[in-house]
């Protein structure tokens, strides 16, 4: 069989990982990446509600009417997102006020949908759960990629802790939205290299 | 904030100084896989304009006057999504029922509206900011003709690209992301124009 557990999960990861490859989802999240702590936040809380949504659309697919799906599968990620957001303000009050809106928008990150409708919709629960956890995974590598990048030299610290020397000087751009483009233009630019060359 | 802003202020700051794609990210989906070509890419503008000015009306009226009420405050997000999908639903009927040269041209783009992050954003936006509801109409209209003009100077400038000769790991994707950075770095020099972020 083509597609046992641990092909589907890790091609998510690298061969068909959603930023690189699919350009899906990044509407969300880039917003967070100039600090690694909420970046990894974003990212579990992200892991958590692909999986889960996967695993339900996916337990329910038989019943679900072919023509309100989209409406369905929203409900289903939305109410997942009002649990994480209900816990985030629980457990984390500070990272929650931090993130903002952007927990709320996990809703619409086109990488939940995207999954729910090219694999949920066909494939059994376990295999759906483990395909939603490996792309929340695949996600979340590449924004903290770009996070450690924009906090290492905008700040000069990593996960706040201070890394750079005294002297360093903190590149103001990196704090600022356009460096959080540039730097995802150039992973994808390098990511792409191994991809064109077989060809 | 909560400040009495004038709405007129609120409406250029989400269009220049706070641009929906451009300095929060919103809407970067559609942003970018619908950017090919200028004269979708115009539709598509359009219709987020349309749809974002509504909604945020229309949720503004059902969070202040529903959901607060009755203490139903963290159902907001299903709330919100539910309502803007029922919008557009709504608007597609309409339009494909008055107006069939309309619904060619914006039609096919409303589907993709329900899904588009800038929507929903401008509404958490909204509610975040406490705007009343004079200031959400603004907002939502200067939001959505910022994301419009976003998208069909990106439209242009990547048809242009098309001839160039790139690396060949560049094409797609990667120049768009740089392109749009550029862009981005541009649009900031509104920034300090006006007094609100």
């Amino acid at each position: 069989m083509a597609e046992s557990k641990k092909t589907v999960f890790l091609a998510n990861i690298w061969k068909n990982n959603p930023v690189i490859v699919q350009i899906l989802g990044i509407c969300s999240a880039l917003a967070v990446t100039n600090n690694l702590t909420n970046t990894l936040i974003m990212g579990v809380g992200l892991i958590f509600v692909t999986a889960f949504s996967s695993l339900t659309i996916s337990a329910l697919r038989r019943m679900i009417p072919k023509n309100v799906r989209m409406m369905v599968q929203v409900l289903i990620i939305a109410t997942y997102v009002i649990i994480l957001d209900i816990v985030l303000k629980a457990y984390l009050p500070s990272i929650s006020k931090a993130l903002g809106p952007y927990v709320g928008l996990i809703i619409t990150n086109c990488i939940i949908m995207g999954r729910a409708e090219a694999f949920a919709q066909s494939h059994g629960s376990v295999l759906s759960f483990l395909d939603g956890v490996s792309a929340g995974i695949g996600y979340s590598l590449v924004l903290l990629a770009v996070a450690f990048i924009r906090e290492l030299l905008g700040f000069g610290t990593v996960f706040g802790v201070r890394v750079m020397p005294g002297g360093f000087t903190p590149w103001v751009i990196m704090i600022m939205a356009p460096s959080a483009f540039f730097i995802l233009g150039a992973i994808i630019w390098i990511a792409r290299t191994p991809i064109v060359k077989k060809k | 904030m909560g400040v009495p802003l004038n709405p007129f202020v609120i409406m250029i700051a989400a269009a220049l100084t706070s641009n929906m794609v451009l300095s929060n990210f919103l809407g970067m989906c559609s942003f970018i896989s619908v950017s090919k070509d200028i004269k979708t890419a115009n539709g598509l503008g359009m219709a987020v304009t349309f749809v974002l000015t509504l909604t945020s009306v229309l949720n503004y009226i059902v969070y202040y006057y529903i959901l607060l009420p009755l203490n139903l405050d963290y159902l907001r997000y299903i709330v919100f999504i539910v309502v803007i999908a029922a919008f557009v639903q709504f608007l597609e009927m309409v339009i494909d029922r008055f107006s069939p040269a309309l619904y060619i041209n914006l039609g096919i783009f409303l589907p993709l509206i329900t899904v588009n992050c800038a929507i929903l954003g401008g509404v958490l936006f909204m509610i975040i900011r406490e705007y009343s509801l004079i200031q959400s109409l603004f907002f939502g209209f200067g939001s959505g003709a910022g994301w419009w003009l976003a998208i069909v100077a990106l439209s242009a400038m990547r048809m242009r690209m098309r001839e160039k000769d790139l690396p060949p790991q560049l094409v797609g994707p990667g120049i768009t992301m740089i392109i749009i950075g550029i862009m981005a770095l541009a649009f900031m020099g509104f920034s300090g124009m006006l007094p609100v972020q």
